[in-house]
């Protein structure tokens, strides 16, 4: 990829005074380039075969000068060359960056482990900045003794690491009503998976020791918004965990440094940062995000709350419109990702053709309940025009829905829980674009 | 079916109607008893002697959610008319001088009857279940940047001043406290469902998906994102409110 057309992609987009067909003019054109640049690429290569490739035949400063020593980066960060793959975020769809999200680069990612510093954010009242020595976590309600823990208290419980994915509620929310953003980090990348360590919640409850009419747990974060969410005692006890390492290291502030809640499987709004307070009730709070907001209007003007689990899932990454096919026909990889808040995924299905035919992708990496798996499509593109999608199947033998299912059942107002299928079409210059196929 | 996500919502009422097991709270009752409730493992039901017992003005300090049946008010009062005065220094910068909300700023006030338009309007008045959950968010986490700023009394009047924009509370003269806040009933307080997901048909069908030649015709492109031009690297600047992540 060429500086040039990527440099328009680092999504500090530019407020046109003259947006409308000019920037989409401008975007196709850029898409252009970006195939035109790999094509050129490609043929610049064959015509320095006859000769010998230069950067074979003739020594590289790479390779005669020395390179920077072991004290040059104490904490190191990608290579130069992969700066594009940051968080971005679209400004337009919160009043206030502090208030907002932004999104994990998916279409630049494999594997199933997410970087900390790509995890995607969303904060309610930004980044609260805590000194761990000041930080506190209070367990109080219906229990034998309330206690206050240091976050020194809490490591000294025993500890265990999960890997499990967090995904935003309203992820791909904004494409209820139709295809509306053009990349896979926009439309799929309120997600992220990574390890954690830490303690299961239930050694902490059995340290306060729940009361019997104990049925509901309230966390709470300390940060500006007082983040809370009622969670049923059985989820509390099954599964939730108290964590402060992601990927072996701290959390990272935007991730609820010192500490967090684990919720797996689960909506991302319930796993509250920088966690200082747990309350035990015998009722659900019914707290501002799971009232007026963590609820998903109906059709009828009805709306559910507490949908809690995320369901099954999945979405091409690449290629996908920001990462277009640039080696022209032949051989392609297709890879994505698939998780559900049921456990494992058991198979991903992948079209090519809109969904008239179906072929089991390749599993790859490990299968953990309540994380993210990667999948593979390998096959020989002819250079048509295509239209992919992925379809995963989960452990519990629930199948991902079309869209159309989802807004037969629910209308396009639910904002939350969006899990339809994706389309992706590829066109023959390789650029692909997010849209939706009868 | 005993699929998760039915398991997950009936979490809530089986938890309501039935007593579970006592999880923890006396531990030489839980030794050597087995209980679906309480995950086995290294440590369950085992103390370890950390933390310190928490204090009573500590808990009182961190403790001000507030619940649907009134517990955790605390005393208080307050009039629309001072409810006025305070929204209209602190919030209606934001949330405009009728709760109409300025610039992409939430709505507090308006959108009754809209949740079954194509644009609905959710706000305190026409979506909000609960009085309680004023009190409590307008406590703990506004004005927007000063959170906790706000007395008892503050609150109260805002919360009073809220339900006159909406016309839940007409008389100027209202006057909201600890004593008649279990008594309002907001408008919208019957329309929330438990999560049945998993009742939904493309979920009930359980069917082997579709493999081969599922469906005829030529593929026809329904929508396209960039007709609708709004990615930043496309150089839109605003939504069309197709959806948002509020």
């Amino acid at each position: 990829m060429d500086s040039e057309s990527t440099s328009g992609r680092d999504g500090t987009a530019k407020a046109k005074a003259d947006h409308g067909g000019a920037s989409r003019r401008s975007f196709l054109k850029s898409t252009l380039a970006l195939g035109g640049a790999g094509l050129a690429g490609t043929a610049g290569i064959r015509a320095a075969q006859a000769a010998g490739d230069p950067l074979i035949t003739e020594i590289q400063d790479w390779n005669r000068y020395l390179g920077v020593g072991v004290d040059a980066a104490p904490y190191g960060m990608p290579s130069e060359f992969e700066k594009d793959v940051v968080r971005r975020s679209v400004p337009w769809l919160t009043a206030d960056a502090t208030s907002s999200v932004n999104f994990t680069p998916l279409h630049a990612l494999d594997g199933i482990i997410t970087p900390n510093g790509l995890c995607f954010e969303r904060h309610h009242g930004g980044v609260a900045v805590i000194p761990p020595q000041d930080h506190r976590l209070m367990i109080h309600g219906l229990v034998d003794k309330p206690l206050v823990f240091t976050m020194e208290d809490l490591q000294r419980f025993p500890r265990e690491n999960r890997v499990y994915f967090l995904e935003c509620a309203a992820n791909s929310g904004m494409e209820w009503r139709g295809a509306q953003l053009n990349g896979c980090q926009y439309t799929h990348g309120m997600v992220h998976c990574v390890m954690y360590t830490g303690t299961p919640l239930k050694h902490l409850l059995n340290e306060a020791g729940v009361k019997t009419a104990g049925k509901w747990l309230l966390a709470e974060g300390a940060d500006a918004s007082t983040m809370t969410r009622s969670i049923p005692m059985e989820k509390a006890l099954e599964d939730c965990m108290v964590v402060w390492k992601m990927n072996g290291e701290a959390l990272r502030p935007e991730q609820g440094y010192p500490v967090r809640l684990v919720v797996p499987g689960w909506e991302g709004n319930m796993w509250v940062k920088w966690l200082r307070r747990l309350e035990v009730g015998d009722a659900p709070w019914e707290q501002r995000e799971e009232t007026s907001k963590y609820t998903d209007l109906l059709a009828d003007g009805k709306a559910r709350k507490f949908t809690w689990a995320m369901e099954v899932k999945s979405v091409i990454t690449n290629p996908s419109p920001q990462a277009p096919i640039t080696h022209g026909r032949g051989r392609t990889v297709i890879t994505g990702l698939a998780w559900s808040g049921n456990g494992t995924i058991k198979r991903v299905d992948v079209s090519i053709d809109g969904g008239r035919n179906w072929q089991t992708a390749r599993l790859d990496g490990p299968s953990l309940s309540k994380a993210v798996h990667r999948f593979y499509h390998d096959f020989d593109w002819d250079g048509s025009e295509l239209y992919l999608q992925s379809r995963a199947m989960d452990e519990q033998g629930f199948v991902q829905p079309t869209k159309n299912e989802l807004r037969a059942a629910r209308g396009t107002n639910s904002i939350y829980h969006n899990n339809g299928i994706q389309t992706w079409y590829l066109k023959a210059d390789g650029a692909l674009e997010n849209v939706e196929v009868s | 079916m005993s699929k998760f996500l039915d398991r997950a919502f009936t979490v809530a009422l089986v938890s309501a109607a039935l007593a579970l097991p006592a999880i923890a709270g006396d531990s030489t009752r839980m030794k050597g008893v087995e209980s679906a409730s309480v995950p086995s493992g290294e440590g369950a039901g085992e103390h370890f002697g950390l933390g310190r017992e928490a204090t009573q003005e500590e808990i009182a300090a961190w403790n001000i959610d507030v619940r649907p049946d009134g517990e955790g008010l605390p005393e208080g009062s307050g009039t629309v008319a001072r409810g006025e005065e305070i929204f209209t220094e602190q919030c209606a910068v934001c949330h405009g001088d009728f709760g109409e909300g300025r610039d992409r700023w939430p709505q507090l006030a308006g959108g009754f009857d809209t949740l079954t338009r194509e644009r609905p309007v959710k706000t305190v008045g026409s979506y909000w279940p609960y009085l309680s959950t004023v009190y409590d968010y307008v406590h703990r986490a506004m004005p927007f940047g000063n959170s906790q700023s706000l007395s008892n009394d503050d609150v109260y009047a805002l919360a009073a001043y809220i339900l006159y924009l909406n016309d839940i509370e007409t008389d100027e003269d209202f006057e909201l406290s600890k004593k008649n806040f279990t008594t309002i009933t907001m408008p919208n307080a019957g329309e929330f469902v438990a999560d049945n997901r998993a009742e939904e048909q493309h979920y009930k069908d359980d069917r082997d998906p579709c493999m081969k030649d599922c469906k005829s015709g030529p593929v026809e492109v329904t929508m396209h994102a960039q007709v609708l031009d709004v990615t930043p690297d496309a150089g839109g600047e605003e939504g069309p409110g197709g959806g948002n992540v509020d």
